[in-house]
């Protein structure tokens, strides 16, 4: 497995998580590649919903969506309907599962992706929530997933685009959020959840080769650590070339080197 | 944030009366109905169904002190903010798109503090169009609360009279124009469109004044042909403009595809050269209008993206 880079082992582990007879909200990128892997392989029922209005979708291999709201995203879908009421699906609670980016995610697993630096004036202004604000608010499990670095996982977001937990324990709860829970974080180097009391987030299980140590290294806060820490199974054979087949088209014969 | 006026907004509606008369128009007479100083709301989301037609002709106006509000904006934003015409974006995202990075003619205008950008979420989005369209001020939802959008935009919140339980209280949005580009279109104004709808049905209920241009102007026989298929009904429509690939280089569903490559060249000129390429962009082929744009891009570009989008439609 040496040649699957982070994007691959990402949605491959994410793509584990995903359970058949379910409804997954995914974006475009590696989400929709997560969920049309797990469709492909284990959760044949598994119905895929985007915010553009689409329920159902099914995916062309080599030819994905790269906007939740253009034709391609439509491929054999069940339904089309409009972005307010997919979201009010959400709301209503037909949605298991939701899929998160994040250019910053804290301990308690709120997101930023709005700006970098000062509000008013920052150092980066990022194109905004979109539907993470929504996802993270309505949907039933959520799922983060973002590579592991130190300027990713920080101390404190710069901003709250999505709230998680907020200040751990009970506050998501008083904020008004009653409904919705973040279920894990998937990063290329390891699987974690959150910590039931505390809702701090905590090394769950450690990608194939990956240390302790590592993970520790590369995330800006403490991280909690689970009694009964694993090691993920590698990515098998089969799941690297259904991946890779959605992503690039069905595979070519491969042309061997002179 | 801007205040509340959905009583204001309905007594214009009724004051305004429903002749049912031939709408037609140009793009250009049409887009004098936007004032400086409005919010136009821009139909479509993305790269998706957007209303470049009129966009172009409202480009070429030069308005000031406009709000632009969208569901999700592309790279139209950059134009208006390069040609000075923004003071505001209502959105819950702006860039152009997932391959082409972070946009950096927005980037430009936001980081300065020379444009005011209300980041709301996606769903509220819609529901300020929906409250709008519903004649309500507000609607009450369990999203965006406990989040720095709500802090920042001063989002209120509402306790439930019967539960007792706190929801966030989206306002009302009630764009003084609506641009929305449509299949077909007959010259009263009743409107139809295939696939997605967007948010476009609640943003133009909510509108004062709505602009619709078409890919086609089909007879009213037509419409009634397939009544399920229109959106829009013709009260509810202020001026019709004809406008066969008016999405272009955006896409529209079953018609056309987007001009990718199009977005590439454009994406490349903003990442080197900011705010005049934008404005380099509007000059070229807003400015002429969009029939010379069209007539730019060629027969065989048009077609290749017309094949581009059969390959998709169900069979």
């Amino acid at each position: 497995m040496s040649d699957v880079t982070p994007d691959e082992l990402m949605a491959i582990t994410a793509s584990r998580l995903l359970h058949d007879h379910k409804v997954v909200f995914a974006g475009v990128g590696m989400p929709l590649l997560a969920s049309g892997l797990a469709r492909h392989r284990h959760a044949p029922h598994l119905t895929i919903v985007l915010e553009g209005g689409i329920i159902g979708t099914s995916l062309l291999p080599g030819k994905l969506p790269i906007s939740t709201n253009e034709m391609r995203a439509a491929y054999g879908a069940q339904m089309l309907t409009d972005i307010t009421d997919i979201f009010l699906y959400a709301q209503r609670g037909f949605f298991d599962y939701g899929f998160l980016g994040a250019a910053q995610v804290d301990m308690y697993g709120n997101i930023n992706t709005s700006v970098i630096g000062p509000t008013e004036q920052p150092k980066v202004r990022l194109p905004g929530s979109g539907g993470a604000n929504d996802i993270i608010s309505l949907c039933n499990e959520v799922l983060i997933v973002t590579q592991h670095e130190p300027r990713r996982f920080v101390e404190r977001v710069d901003f709250i685009t999505s709230p998680g937990y907020l200040s751990g324990g009970d506050s998501r709860a008083r904020a008004g959020l009653l409904t919705g829970r973040l279920g894990a974080v998937v990063t290329d180097l390891a699987l974690l959840d959150f910590e039931p009391a505390t809702r701090r987030m905590r090394l769950q299980a450690l990608q194939p080769g990956v240390s302790v140590a590592q993970v520790r290294e590369q995330t800006g806060f403490d991280l909690l650590l689970s009694d009964a820490l694993d090691e993920l199974a590698p990515p098998s054979a089969e799941e690297i070339a259904i991946y890779r087949e959605l992503r690039d088209g069905p595979a070519r014969v491969p042309v061997e080197a002179p | 944030m801007e205040h509340v006026a959905v009583l204001a907004a309905r007594a214009e509606r009724e004051a305004a009366g429903r002749l049912a008369v031939d709408k037609r128009m140009t793009a250009d007479a049409a887009i004098k109905l936007v004032k400086d100083g409005d919010h136009v709301a821009i139909g479509g989301t993305l790269y998706s169904r957007t209303p470049m037609a009129l966009v172009f002709a409202l480009l070429k106006q030069r308005r000031r002190h406009l709000t632009v509000s969208r569901p999700l904006a592309c790279y139209e934003i950059e134009l208006f903010l390069a040609t000075g015409a923004l003071d505001r974006i209502v959105s819950s995202w702006v860039g152009i798109g997932l391959p082409w990075g972070l946009p950096a003619v927005f980037r430009h205008y936001v980081e300065r503090g020379e444009v005011a950008y209300d980041e709301w979420s996606h769903l509220a989005v819609g529901l300020r169009y929906k409250a709008g369209a519903m004649g309500v001020p507000f609607l009450p939802t369990l999203t965006m609360l406990g989040s720095d959008l709500a802090t920042r935009l001063d989002l209120q919140t509402v306790t439930c009279p019967y539960t007792g339980e706190r929801l966030a209280a989206v306002p009302a949005l009630n764009p003084d124009v609506a641009l929305i580009h449509a299949h077909r279109a007959d010259m009263f104004g009743n409107v139809q469109v295939d696939g997605y709808r967007h948010m476009d049905v609640d943003m133009a209920r909510a509108a004062r004044t709505v602009i619709v241009s078409a890919e086609q102007i089909v007879s009213p026989r037509q419409i009634a042909a397939r009544p399920d298929r229109t959106m829009l009904p013709h009260f509810a429509v202020d001026a019709v403009v004809a406008a066969p690939y008016g999405a272009y280089p955006h896409e529209c569903y079953g018609r056309y595809g987007p001009d990718l490559r199009h977005f590439d060249a454009y994406a490349a000129a903003a990442k080197q050269d900011g705010p005049a390429a934008a404005l380099r962009y509007v000059e070229e082929n807003a400015d002429p209008g969009h029939a010379s744009f069209l007539k730019a891009a060629g027969p065989d570009r048009l077609a290749a993206l017309a094949a581009d989008a059969e390959e998709l439609m169900p069979q």
